[in-house]
C-alpha cells in the first residue's frame, strides 16, 4: 500500500460504511447483499455473551451467505409480520477505525446507533459493528459483518427484526 | 366480573371463550402473582448452567431476586437475593464463580452454603444476636427434575414428582434423547413482548397460527428444496394436542423438518446423515422402537404450568416467561443441547435453533408481533371474548385445535377460583367451578390449603 493509499483508506473506509447504512434505512435490501462475498457470515450475538461464538453458543444471528439472502427476501415479504408496515429507522456509524490483517484484507469496527420507530414506539440499538472487507476495484465487499449489541436484552425491541 | 365467569367452557355446544380483562386487570395480575405464583413450582434453572464449585447465576423468578450456587461440596443451593442484614443483593451479576459471597452494603460475608461467616465488628452487637440465624434464606421449596431446578413459595403442597403429573413423560423424552446428559449453551436470548404472559403460552402450543403467521419460515424451508412443512393447513399432519394435567399441555407433531437428534434433514448436510442415521438406531437399541420413534420423529412444544416452555422441535429451546404487567412480559430462551455433541454436530444444532427460534430467527419476531397486536387490540374493550373453541367436539383433536390451550386456560381459572386441580380435557361437561369450590371433600377439585 502506498502512503497515499493508506493516508486515504480511512475515508474510503468511511464512505463505504455511510453507502451501506444509507441502503439499510432506505431498505434497499437486494443492494445492500450485493455488497457481500459468496462467503461471507452475518453475526449478531447474545446481549448477554457479545464474545460468543455461533459455532459454540447460543446467538441471534449466524447466517452464511444463503440464509442472509432468505433474511432479506423474508424482509421483503409482504408476510413479515414484524416489519409490515416497515419501521423508520436512522443509522449513525462512527468512531471508525480500519486495521490491514495479514491476508491483506481489511479489519473494521464502527460504533453504531440504530434509532427504529414503529406503532408508536421508538429505541435505539446500540453497539459495534465489525467487518471483515475485502478489496474489490476501488470499493470493498463484506466477507463478515459481526454486530455486537451494548444493549443489555431486547426490552425495548421484543426482536431483532431489522438488519443491525 | 366474577372469577367464576372470566371462562365460558359450554363442553355441549363445543365452545371456549376467554374474557380479555384477563390479560389486562390488574387485578387479576395481582391475583395471579397470589393464587399462581405463589404457589406452583415455577422453573429457575438447569443444572448445567452452574458446572463448578462457585458457578452462580442470577435470575428473577415470579417476582423475586433469586440466585443458585453450586457449593464446594457439589450440591446446588439456592437463595433468595437479599442480604439478611438490610436487604442489599449479595449476588450483583447474572453471572460469575464465587468461593465467597460478601455483601457489599456492610461486607457481611457468606459461604457457598449460605451460612453467615462473617461480621465486621460483631462485638457490638448483643449476646442475643445469633449468626446462625442469619444465614441467606432459600425460597421455601427447592427440587429438581433430571436437570431442571425449580422453586416454589409455598412451604405446603405436593412435591415437584407429582405436580409434573403428565409432563413428566414429556421431559423425559426430551432428556432421554443425550447419551450424557443435557447441557445449556453459554449464551442466552432476552428480549420482552409487551403483552399479556398467558399470550405467549397459547402462542407456544398453537398449531393452527403456523401457516398464515409464518408464512416466510415456511417459504424460506421450500426454498431450500424442501417443502415438507406443508405450506397449508389441510397439508400439515395433524398431530396432537393434550392436556397432560396441572395445567402443564402439550402440542405433539410428526416433525416433517429436520430434527438434529434422529432426522435429517437438507438444512444439516449431505456429512450429517451418517451421524444422524447412527443417533437414531442408538435410541432404538436403548429404548425400542416406538419410544424411539417418538423421541426421534415427533416434536414437541411442552408447557409446563404456568410459564415454561419447552420447545423440542428444530432443536431444543427453554423458554422463560417471567410476567411484568398484565401488558408486559420477559422472556428468556436458553438452547439445550445433548453433552456428547461437539464440533460439527453441535454447528449444525446450533444453526437449526437460529432458523426458527429466537428473536433473530424467521419465526419469533413474527409472534412478537402477533402478541403485541393482541394486546392492542384488547383495548377495543367492547370486543370482550377471545374465542378458543378450536376442535372442542372432536375425539383426537390436533396440534391445530385447541385443546392444549383450554387445558391451560382450565387450570388457570381452578387456580384463580382457589382450586388446586382442574378437569382439564374436553369432552365431560364441565362441574360447575363454583360448585367445585364449594365442595371441601370433592377429589377433582380440592381447596388449596392455606387458602387466604
Amino acid at each position: 500500500m502506498t502512503a497515499h493509499e493508506r493516508c486515504a483508506l480511512p475515508g474510503m473506509v468511511e464512505e463505504f460504511l455511510f453507502k451501506e447504512a444509507a441502503l439499510l434505512d432506505d431498505w434497499k435490501l437486494e443492494e445492500w447483499i450485493s455488497l457481500f462475498t459468496e462467503d461471507a457470515r452475518y453475526v449478531v450475538p447474545s446481549t448477554d455473551l457479545p464474545e460468543g461464538d455461533p459455532g459454540r453458543d447460543l446467538v441471534f444471528i449466524d447466517d452464511d451467505i444463503v440464509r442472509l439472502r432468505a433474511r432479506v427476501t423474508r424482509l421483503n415479504s409482504r408476510h413479515s409480520h414484524r416489519e409490515r408496515p416497515r419501521s423508520r429507522t436512522r443509522r449513525f456509524v462512527s468512531n471508525v477505525r480500519v486495521e490491514e490483517t495479514d491476508e491483506g484484507h481489511l479489519w473494521v469496527r464502527a460504533n453504531v446507533l440504530v434509532y427504529r420507530f414503529r406503532s408508536g414506539e421508538g429505541a435505539p440499538y446500540v453497539g459495534a459493528i465489525e467487518y471483515i472487507l475485502r478489496r474489490d476495484g476501488g470499493d470493498f465487499r463484506i466477507a463478515h459483518r459481526r454486530a455486537v449489541l451494548d444493549l443489555e436484552d431486547l426490552s425495548w425491541h421484543g426482536a431483532v427484526s431489522i438488519i443491525i | 366480573m366474577d372469577i367464576q365467569d372470566l371462562i365460558v367452557d359450554d363442553r355441549k355446544r363445543g365452545i371456549f371463550k376467554v374474557h380479555r380483562s384477563c390479560m389486562t386487570s390488574y387485578d387479576l395480575f395481582r391475583r395471579e402473582r397470589e393464587r399462581i405464583f405463589d404457589h406452583c413450582w415455577i422453573y429457575l434453572g438447569h443444572e448445567s448452567e452452574v458446572e463448578k464449585p462457585g458457578d452462580y447465576r442470577r435470575r428473577t423468578v415470579a417476582g423475586r431476586p433469586l440466585f443458585f450456587v453450586r457449593g464446594s461440596d457439589g450440591q446446588i443451593r439456592v437463595f433468595l437475593n437479599s442480604c439478611p442484614h438490610r436487604g442489599a443483593q449479595i449476588c450483583r451479576s447474572d453471572t460469575g464463580n464465587a468461593e465467597i459471597l460478601r455483601c457489599f452494603y456492610h461486607a457481611w460475608t457468606f459461604n457457598t452454603r449460605g451460612e453467615l461467616i462473617g461480621v465486621p465488628g460483631q462485638d457490638a452487637y448483643g449476646p442475643g444476636f445469633d449468626r446462625s440465624e442469619l444465614g441467606l434464606k432459600p425460597p421455601p421449596r427447592v427440587d429438581s427434575y433430571r436437570g431442571f431446578y425449580f422453586v416454589s413459595f409455598d412451604a405446603h403442597g405436593e412435591d415437584l414428582v407429582s405436580y409434573l403429573a403428565g409432563a413428566r413423560d414429556y421431559l423425559d423424552l426430551v432428556v432421554d434423547q443425550a447419551e450424557d446428559g443435557m447441557r445449556v449453551v453459554p449464551g442466552s436470548n432476552k428480549y420482552a413482548i409487551k403483552a399479556n404472559w398467558k399470550l405467549l403460552a397459547e402462542n407456544s402450543l398453537d398449531g393452527y397460527h403456523l401457516v398464515p403467521t409464518h408464512r416466510t419460515y415456511v417459504d424460506y424451508l421450500t426454498g431450500l428444496g424442501t417443502d415438507d412443512s406443508g405450506g397449508t393447513l389441510a397439508a400439515r399432519p395433524p398431530g396432537r394436542g393434550r392436556a397432560l394435567g396441572n395445567g402443564h399441555c402439550v402440542s405433539e407433531n410428526i416433525s416433517r423438518n429436520g430434527r438434529p437428534i434422529a432426522r435429517w434433514h437438507p438444512i444439516f448436510g449431505e456429512e450429517a446423515r451418517e451421524r444422524i442415521a447412527d443417533v437414531r438406531a442408538r435410541l432404538v437399541r436403548k429404548f425400542g422402537e416406538e419410544r424411539a420413534y417418538r423421541m426421534a420423529d415427533l416434536s414437541r412444544n411442552l408447557l409446563i404450568y404456568p410459564n415454561l416452555l419447552i420447545m423440542d422441535f428444530v432443536a431444543i429451546s427453554i423458554r422463560y416467561i417471567e410476567p411484568l404487567a398484565p401488558d408486559n412480559m420477559a422472556v428468556t430462551a436458553w438452547h439445550l443441547v445433548p453433552r456428547e455433541e461437539s464440533g460439527a454436530a453441535l454447528a449444525a444444532r446450533l444453526d437449526s435453533y437460529l432458523t426458527f427460534l429466537g428473536p433473530g430467527g424467521f419465526a419469533t419476531p413474527d409472534d412478537v408481533e402477533a402478541l403485541e397486536s393482541c394486546q392492542t387490540g384488547f383495548r377495543a374493550t367492547e370486543t370482550e371474548w377471545s374465542d378458543i373453541s378450536r376442535g372442542m367436539l372432536k375425539p383426537c383433536p390436533g396440534t391445530a385445535d385447541e385443546l392444549q390451550i383450554r387445558g391451560f386456560w382450565r387450570q388457570w381459572h381452578a387456580n384463580m377460583q382457589g382450586l388446586d386441580t382442574a378437569n382439564v380435557q374436553d369432552g365431560e361437561p364441565a362441574k360447575s367451578q363454583a360448585a367445585a369450590a364449594s365442595s371441601e371433600a370433592d377429589g377433582r377439585g380440592r381447596r388449596r390449603t392455606g387458602e387466604r
